[in-house]
């Protein structure tokens, strides 16, 4: 385009149109195959859903259900199919999961992070440096020896044990995103409140907890989407029926060589619904916890 | 209120500090450290029983030397490790690099850009076990939607694509390429959107445009921030569990298990707990320095995820 300025021949600006439209071209074909290269995965669920058949299903040649129906939805959602007889208990299950990850994160996330970035505390290198300890650790490494753990403490095949595996490993990103966003609040609002003879619980509760909104959205949304994507703790630690969750129930869906796959995914599918609703829903908060920490300095 | 003095004063530090000082230690009478410690309580808790605890029983449950060579000597673990260095190198940097260059795509103006990014970070949004079920699904030789549209396109009858090691292996990766560039896409272009519009658009000005702005411009600037995500995504990666458990499931006959799932089946398949914990434990030379970098860099850069 400058060369096309300076010298501002015909041959030059044609060819420089020519380029302007071949960006066009070349970047509608990148947003076409990021569609399909997104899509895929999704659509075969859908695909395989849809199917009317149980049992074994021929998919020869099909790349879109010839007589779509939600009668697999209808088996799921109904419970009725042995595989899939707990089907809302165990939902049930992962939502108890969920919501105790979420909640525990955030109020041992906010406390740490309070006491480490905006008390005396925050001289501490040792306690600074724990949540990077842990966020160092691969997930999939700890769970042999969090096993035995959980079984000498009686707690195997119990929920409790899987909060407990998704809150040690949700808590450190908590704190790092917590304690970054809160640079952005004014010390001296807490000095105020010092001044006034504020206790550091009521300074907490008052100015911290409010002003960390957004953080905290972020942090207990990042906290949900990682128990209910979880698997590995939950297959090592649940064992029964009642107790297990819908991942471990999709996961055996997956080992039984007889199971209807249309069922599977109708599950799949159903069980994908949640934190796809609350990702866009609070995408706006994500955003803010991400990009706000994202580049400092 | 009262909190307006105090921040006038703020602007003389030295007279901010005796301040704060006199007012912490009056106002509170040294209760203030007993309840910091107090907050930290729990969290330290959860650190004391869940992490360090288990590292260290980890670590005596795999000191047998008798166990590495018993390990060393077994050929899934052989392949085992070959795999899991492709497994590192391509899916870590492959993932990286597409993230930082699609980051640059998502930066155009329009509300076409911000639907499609929408869409584009749907697979992040579901669940891995899903997609993960899914795309094992899809490639099935027989029926999967990947050969059934490879033949009504094109007439082509593909492979069993998890029948076979290295195509198995590699869909593995494209999996987990798949289920990660949206996030990693998504940290780069907040870091792009950090850089001040100033330096942007005076290095336009200057003439750095296109590939040249990239280099000299925008690349040193994200430089650190792509290195942390690097190093992240390693160690996330490492300890990547349902990629390949869902996806090749470790087969064919054991061919492309990483040390995460050769790990867990070695404990809980054929229940040997010390092989489970010594295969996890041979990646330690490789996590160590790993850690001891990132925390380097997370500490001096205030770059965070």
């Amino acid at each position: 385009m400058s060369l096309a300025r300076v010298s501002g021949g015909s041959v030059l600006r044609t060819r420089s149109r020519l380029r302007r439209v071949l960006i066009e071209v070349s970047s509608l074909v990148l947003v076409v195959a990021l569609l399909v290269w997104s899509l895929t995965p999704v659509y075969n669920m859908l695909l395989i859903a849809l199917d009317p058949d149980e049992g074994d299903i021929e998919f020869e040649g099909i790349i879109w259900p010839p007589n779509p129906s939600l009668h697999s939805f209808h088996a799921v959602v109904t419970q009725g199919y042995w595989l899939v007889e707990d089907f809302w208990r165990q939902f049930g299950n992962s939502f108890f999961i969920g919501l105790m990850t979420m909640f525990l994160t955030v109020l041992i996330g906010s406390l740490a992070s309070f006491a480490l970035g905006r008390t005396r505390l925050r001289q501490s290198w040792l306690l600074a440096n724990a949540p990077l300890v842990t966020y160092a650790v691969p997930t999939s490494f700890l769970v042999i020896p969090f096993t035995r753990l959980m079984a000498s403490y009686d707690l195997s095949n119990t929920l409790w044990a899987i909060v407990a595996a998704n809150v040690t490993f949700a808590a450190p990103y908590a704190i790092l995103i917590l304690r970054q966003y809160a640079t952005l609040i004014p010390i001296e609002l807490d000095q105020a409140a010092w001044v006034d003879g504020a206790s550091p619980v009521q300074v907490y509760r008052r100015i911290y907890l409010p002003l960390m909104t957004p953080a905290l959205a972020a942090v207990g949304t990042f906290a949900l989407l990682l128990a209910w994507n979880e698997y590995v703790y939950q297959y090592v630690l649940l064992s029964s029926t009642r107790n297990m969750t819908v991942a471990v129930a999709i996961a055996q869906f997956f080992n039984s060589d007889e199971a209807p796959l249309n069922y599977m995914m109708a599950a799949a599918l159903i069980y994908s619904l949640p934190p796809i609703v609350i990702f866009y829903a609070l995408r706006r908060y994500m955003a803010a916890g991400l990009t706000r920490g994202a580049l400092k300095g | 209120m009262n909190g307006t003095s105090v921040i006038d004063v703020g602007r003389r530090p030295a007279i901010r500090r005796r301040t704060l000082s006199r007012s912490l230690r009056g106002g509170l009478k040294g209760g203030e450290y007993t309840w910091a410690v107090a907050f930290v309580v729990p969290y330290i808790a959860v650190f004391l029983t869940f992490v360090a605890y288990p590292v260290v029983y980890g670590l005596w449950m795999g000191s047998e030397a008798s166990l590495y060579r018993e390990l060393f000597a077994d050929p899934i673990y052989q392949s085992t490790v070959v795999n899991t260095i492709l497994y590192l190198a391509l899916g870590v940097n492959v993932k990286m690099f597409l993230a930082l260059l699609l980051s640059g795509f998502f930066m155009r103006p329009g509300w076409w850009m911000k639907a499609l990014l929408l869409i584009f970070v749907l697979p992040w949004a579901v669940p891995q076990i899903s997609t993960f079920i899914s795309i094992h699904w899809m490639l099935n030789g027989e029926w999967g939607f990947l050969n059934n549209v490879l033949y009504a396109l094109f007439h082509i009858e593909g492979p069993s694509w998890l029948n076979d090691r290295w195509s198995a292996l590699g869909a593995v990766i494209v999996s987990h390429i798949w289920k990660w560039t949206p996030f990693w896409t998504l940290i780069l272009l907040a870091g792009r959107m950090a850089i001040p519009l100033e330096i942007s658009d005076s290095a336009k000005v200057d003439g750095a445009t296109g590939m040249r702005g990239f280099v000299h411009i925008t690349f040193p600037l994200l430089a650190n921030l792509y290195l942390i995500c690097t190093l992240l995504s390693t160690i996330f990666l490492l300890g990547d569990f349902n990629a390949v458990n869902f996806v090749s499931g470790g087969g064919p006959a054991n061919s492309t298990h990483v040390l995460a799932t050769l790990g867990i089946r070695n404990a809980f398949e054929i229940a040997q707990p010390r092989l489970g914990v010594a295969a996890v434990m041979s990646a330690l030379p490789l996590v160590i320095p790993l850690v001891i970098i990132l925390m380097r860099k997370l500490r001096t850069s205030e770059v965070q995820i």
